[in-house]
């Protein structure tokens, strides 16, 4: 049973870093990359990893992607200031 | 075309070199000889309930304290390379529904950022985790109020005194106990197993962890999107 969650979710994540690096819209690629963040700490969760997927869900999912968000806020009033 | 052909040939060689770690997987149903001896350790010789804990911030300790270094670097090359200009640009400010609402989680989070770091040696979590809340509590506030300052010499202040409590903390085991020593949490009263004051220095070496980890972070953070 866990096996099969565990494949199903490693699927989501292989089409999630797909979209990631093929989309257009680089809002959709950061939050796609979060998704992979998000359902690697839900298979680290049930593979009793608790600890590690604290981190993951905080630093990956988290932080890094509304760090990636705030940069390309940045990025984009550059280019409307030149 | 030949760019592609490259490109499948490269995933071939690392489905080639990946294969034998599929191949050979088997479960472990016991622990091996250093995994057991960790867990022997943390729970007879240093009382601490979490495993990962002890092993983190004792067994590998020198890790972590050049783990927490590295962060320090990497928040102190960005706060130079994003040096702020000079601008007073007033936006106007959120409603007060969001600012309240926002305070009122601010506290929440606050606490379970603190929860989690202290009770490292007991539930799952310790300072980097907590410390990760502590900084989404302050990204709460950002994002609620745009023209919000932060007090950069609160921020430092913590950054560096629990930064230069982790190394005292680490050297009082050279002084206390002997030379192999360093970060070694058996310089207080190891306690009762499972308690919260338990465990030796492991609770405050985490504490400290959190604080630095919350505050570097709330600083890149700051650097980052507060303008």
């Amino acid at each position: 049973m866990i096996s099969i969650i565990i494949t199903v979710l490693g699927v989501v994540m292989i089409l999630a870093a797909f979209l990631a690096i093929r989309t257009k819209n680089l809002l959709a690629a950061i939050i796609s990359a979060g998704v992979i963040s998000l359902l690697a700490s839900v298979i680290y969760l049930m593979l009793a990893a608790p600890d590690v997927a604290m981190t993951e869900a905080a630093i990956g999912s988290g932080l890094t992607t509304i760090i990636f968000i705030f940069t390309l806020k940045k990025i984009r009033k550059g280019d409307l200031n030149d | 075309m030949i760019k592609r052909i490259f490109i499948l040939l490269a995933i071939l060689g690392l489905i080639l070199m990946f294969l034998p770690f599929l191949r050979d997987f088997e479960f472990h149903q016991e622990l091996g000889e250093l995994s057991s001896q960790y867990v022997e350790g943390s729970v007879n010789d240093l009382n601490s309930q979490n495993v990962v804990t002890a092993v983190i911030v004792t067994y590998r300790g020198l890790d972590t304290l050049g783990e927490v270094t590295v962060l320090f670097l990497a928040t102190a090359g960005v706060g130079f390379l994003l040096r702020k200009k000079k601008t007073s640009l007033k936006s106007r400010g959120s409603s007060e529904l969001l600012q309240t609402g926002s305070q009122f989680l601010f506290v929440l989070i606050i606490l379970t950022g603190i929860y989690i770091f202290t009770h490292g040696h007991l539930t799952p979590g310790g300072g980097f985790q907590g410390g990760v809340l502590i900084t989404t509590a302050f990204l709460l506030l950002i994002l609620a109020d745009t023209n919000l300052k932060f007090n950069h010499k609160i921020l430092l202040f913590v950054e560096s005194i629990s930064g230069a409590f982790y190394v005292i903390i680490g050297l009082f085991g050279v002084l206390l106990i002997g030379m192999n020593s360093f970060l070694d949490p058996a310089i207080l009263p190891l306690g009762n197993f499972g308690k919260l004051l338990s465990a030796g220095a492991i609770p405050l070496i985490y504490s400290l962890i959190g604080l630095k980890v919350g505050s570097e972070l709330t600083t890149i953070i700051d650097k980052m999107g507060g303008e």
